[in-house]
């Protein structure tokens, strides 16, 4: 990445080489534009938090990335690199031995992914099997080594997925995620279903697993407040487009779109001193018809006509993403205009 | 509306156990679902129910909705027992009284019917209103809930509208029966985060408004914390402490409790240090042996917490737990006395 003044540019933590690089990226569902224009960088070794609530297009960014998106879902636009590699040149052997080696996923219900009447170990062999030459010996020993990894008893190799609760489940899915030691591992909301303390655990887990390992992750969720704490950046989407994007504690302590912070205090604390939110007006837009402009002004705060000049940038032009400080880019008039 | 002071709803000793199994797999062995819960719910308060997926809370809200029979125990309404009642009229008019609203505002709506139908039904079955007030009352009514203008609304159909505009709309069908009682199960869960506090908020507003009292169930401590007066924490079908929201969520008496305030993230909190977990279910028990059914988890278990099931003891005014160690009753805490000078001393 070039040092110059350029704006725009996907920013990411000093330091980290890029391992992906989504320039951009439009995915349509038919004529739906659900991702529309989004430039997002991952470093290698780097946690990326992206939120946002449902159908903001986060899960569409992690499929394309996938490259799972099935039809009426295709990439209109956009380039996807992998170490500069474009993905969406690549032919379906070659888009093969990318996933799961290169980029690997967990997702949101993933524990009933695994197959029920195939004993736990066996859904291993098989997954390895299918992506290198391995013997089944090998491949399960190397199962049982993950077990071990995520904190499951070995032995579970054996058993049955029934006989496993949601959160060990879960641990087994993210092990077979892992097994092919790939560079990125997508999760889409991992924890959603499960219960707090159970979530509590997984994180601490993925945590560790990350910084033993150094891979990076892609963590989708609509829960910006466990971002906070687990994520190194995090970016937001509302309605297709990325508003913002900034290191965690930036965006914790110094986020600046007012979608951003509506989300933020959409979320009561548990410590902070009560007093009444509002949450945000209105709900998210029909994506087959976004409103003109920011798509955020029907429900923005600081859209009024009031502000005539203002209001009409609102109103009629996108706004992009801008840096406001160092790894800091905030798509938004209000922002641009007042600095 | 006109609701005049309405008794307090009170549960004692609500019990419901279920047969473990189905089929030829039914066996004597039986699910302690809900054992010996006790509250009560007063007019203008909201009581949040909470607890991880299992543990029961549900199935308290289904037996006060009269949805199931419990195994033992009595819900009191204004001052009757209505757990057992049988006649059609009686149970009919209880459960005017105390209506639900469910976590999901797609399966409780019909879709082949506009929001108008939704809401005439329960003024016609429960004859709230003159038929020719009907009107006015449907309109005062989608107000109530935020649905401005009502006319905007009436004609519409479940899918033209928004999940939160859908909840509202559960809500206000719920309120057309004039209750004084409403049972919320997560009546948040399945909403867009940004959407949620404005469920929250419409429900602080009608307990303050219409001095309605509120069962909030939920698995979100942090939105207990910002909507409820008085919390009540379940674990494996009991309840293991109950108080003064902030009193509980702040300062708790129960290990479990504290617990779960540690493990979910809180924005203003920061990174959190990590917590130590030792692994085990909040759900119900199947034939559970005497003792305390968080035992095999506490990082503060004694003997006896495995020997005796612990009571629900007041330790500090209006705040109790079941705990031998935080909040001991008066026997306990003479034993452990004993005990502990005993087991200083070398043998």
């Amino acid at each position: 990445m070039t040092a110059a003044v350029q704006e725009s540019q996907p920013s990411m933590e000093l330091g980290r080489e890029t391992l992906v690089e989504l320039r951009g990226l439009r995915v349509a569902y038919g004529d739906v534009v659900a991702v529309d224009g989004v430039d997002l960088a991952i470093g290698a070794g780097e946690i990326l938090g992206l939120a946002g609530e449902s159908g903001c297009g986060k899960t569409t960014v992690a499929n394309a990335l996938m490259q799972i998106l099935r039809p009426p879902a295709h990439v209109v636009d956009g380039a996807i690199l992998f170490r500069g590699d474009d993905l969406t040149t690549k032919g379906l052997e070659e888009l093969r031995r990318y996933r799961w080696r290169n980029v690997s996923m967990v997702f949101q219900s993933a524990m009933n992914a695994l197959n029920p009447v195939m004993r736990v170990g066996d859904q291993f062999v098989d997954m390895m099997r299918a992506h290198e030459r391995i013997s089944k010996r090998a491949a399960l020993d190397r199962a049982a080594e993950l077990l071990d990894l995520v904190g499951i008893d070995r032995r579970r190799v054996r058993g049955y997925p029934h006989e496993l609760s949601g959160g060990m489940r879960q641990r087994v899915i993210i092990a077979m995620a892992l097994a092919l030691q790939p560079e990125l591992v997508i999760m889409d909301e991992p924890t959603t279903a499960l219960d707090v303390v159970v979530q509590r655990e997984i994180l601490q887990q993925i945590r560790d697993l990350q910084s033993e390992l150094g891979f990076a992750v892609l963590f989708i969720t609509h829960d910006l407040s466990l971002l906070f704490e687990f994520a190194h950046r995090i970016a937001i989407m509302y309605a297709g487009e990325l508003v913002e994007e900034a290191p965690a504690e930036r965006l914790q302590h110094g986020a600046r779109h007012p979608y951003t912070l509506g989300l933020i205090s959409s979320f009561p604390s548990l410590t902070a001193p009560r007093e009444r939110m509002t949450g945000i007006p209105g709900s998210p837009p029909d994506l087959a018809a976004p409103p003109a402009g920011c798509r955020f002004h029907p429900r923005c705060p600081h859209c009024s006509p009031a502000d005539a000049p203002l209001y009409a940038l609102q109103t009629s032009v996108r706004p992009v993403l801008r840096d406001v400080a160092p790894g800091h880019r905030v798509a938004c008039h209000l922002v641009e205009q007042r600095g | 509306m006109t609701s005049s002071i309405v008794a307090p709803i009170e549960v004692r000793g609500l019990t419901k156990h279920f047969a473990a199994g189905t089929g030829v797999l039914r066996s004597r062995s039986r699910v302690h679902a809900v054992d010996d819960v006790t509250f009560a719910l007063r007019p203008g308060t909201i009581t949040a129910l909470v607890g991880e997926s299992g543990s029961g809370k549900s199935t308290v809200a289904r037996l006060l909705a009269r949805l199931y029979d419990p195994t033992a125990g009595t819900v009191l309404f204004e001052g009757t027992d209505v757990s057992r009642e049988r006649r059609r009229s009686d149970v009919l008019r209880y459960r005017a009284q105390v209506q639900m609203i469910f976590q999901d505002p797609f399966g409780s709506l019909n879709p082949v019917k506009t929001i108008r139908h939704h809401l005439l039904r329960p003024l016609r079955i429960h004859k709230t209103v003159p038929s020719e007030r009907i009107d006015a009352r449907l309109r005062e009514l989608l107000e109530t809930v935020g649905l401005i203008p009502p006319d905007k609304y009436l004609e519409k159909y479940p899918h033209q509208l928004s999940g939160g505009q859908r909840q509202r709309v559960a809500i206000a069908r719920a309120l057309a029966a004039e209750p004084s009682v409403l049972v919320a199960d997560e009546p948040t869960s399945m909403l867009d985060v940004s959407i949620r506090i404005g469920i929250l908020n419409l429900m602080l507003e009608l307990k303050e408004r219409e001095r309605l009292a509120f069962l909030y169930v939920t698995h979100d401590l942090a939105s207990a914390r910002y909507v409820a007066d008085t919390v009540l924490v379940m674990y494996a079908g009991q309840i293991v402490e109950q108080g003064p929201a902030e009193a509980v969520l702040q300062d708790p008496l129960h290990p479990y409790t504290q617990l779960l305030l540690a493990s979910v993230p809180d924005p203003a909190a920061g990174v959190r240090e990590r917590i130590e977990v030792r692994k085990g279910l909040a759900s119900a028990a199947v034939d559970p042996p005497e003792g305390c059914r968080f035992v095999g988890r506490c990082p503060l278990r004694i003997d006896v917490c495995s020997e005796l099931t612990p009571e629900l003891v007041a330790a500090r005014p209006g705040h109790s737990a079941r705990c031998h160690v935080t909040a001991p009753s008066p026997a306990i805490r003479e034993d452990n006395h004993v005990e502990s000078t005993h087991s200083a001393v070398p043998d």
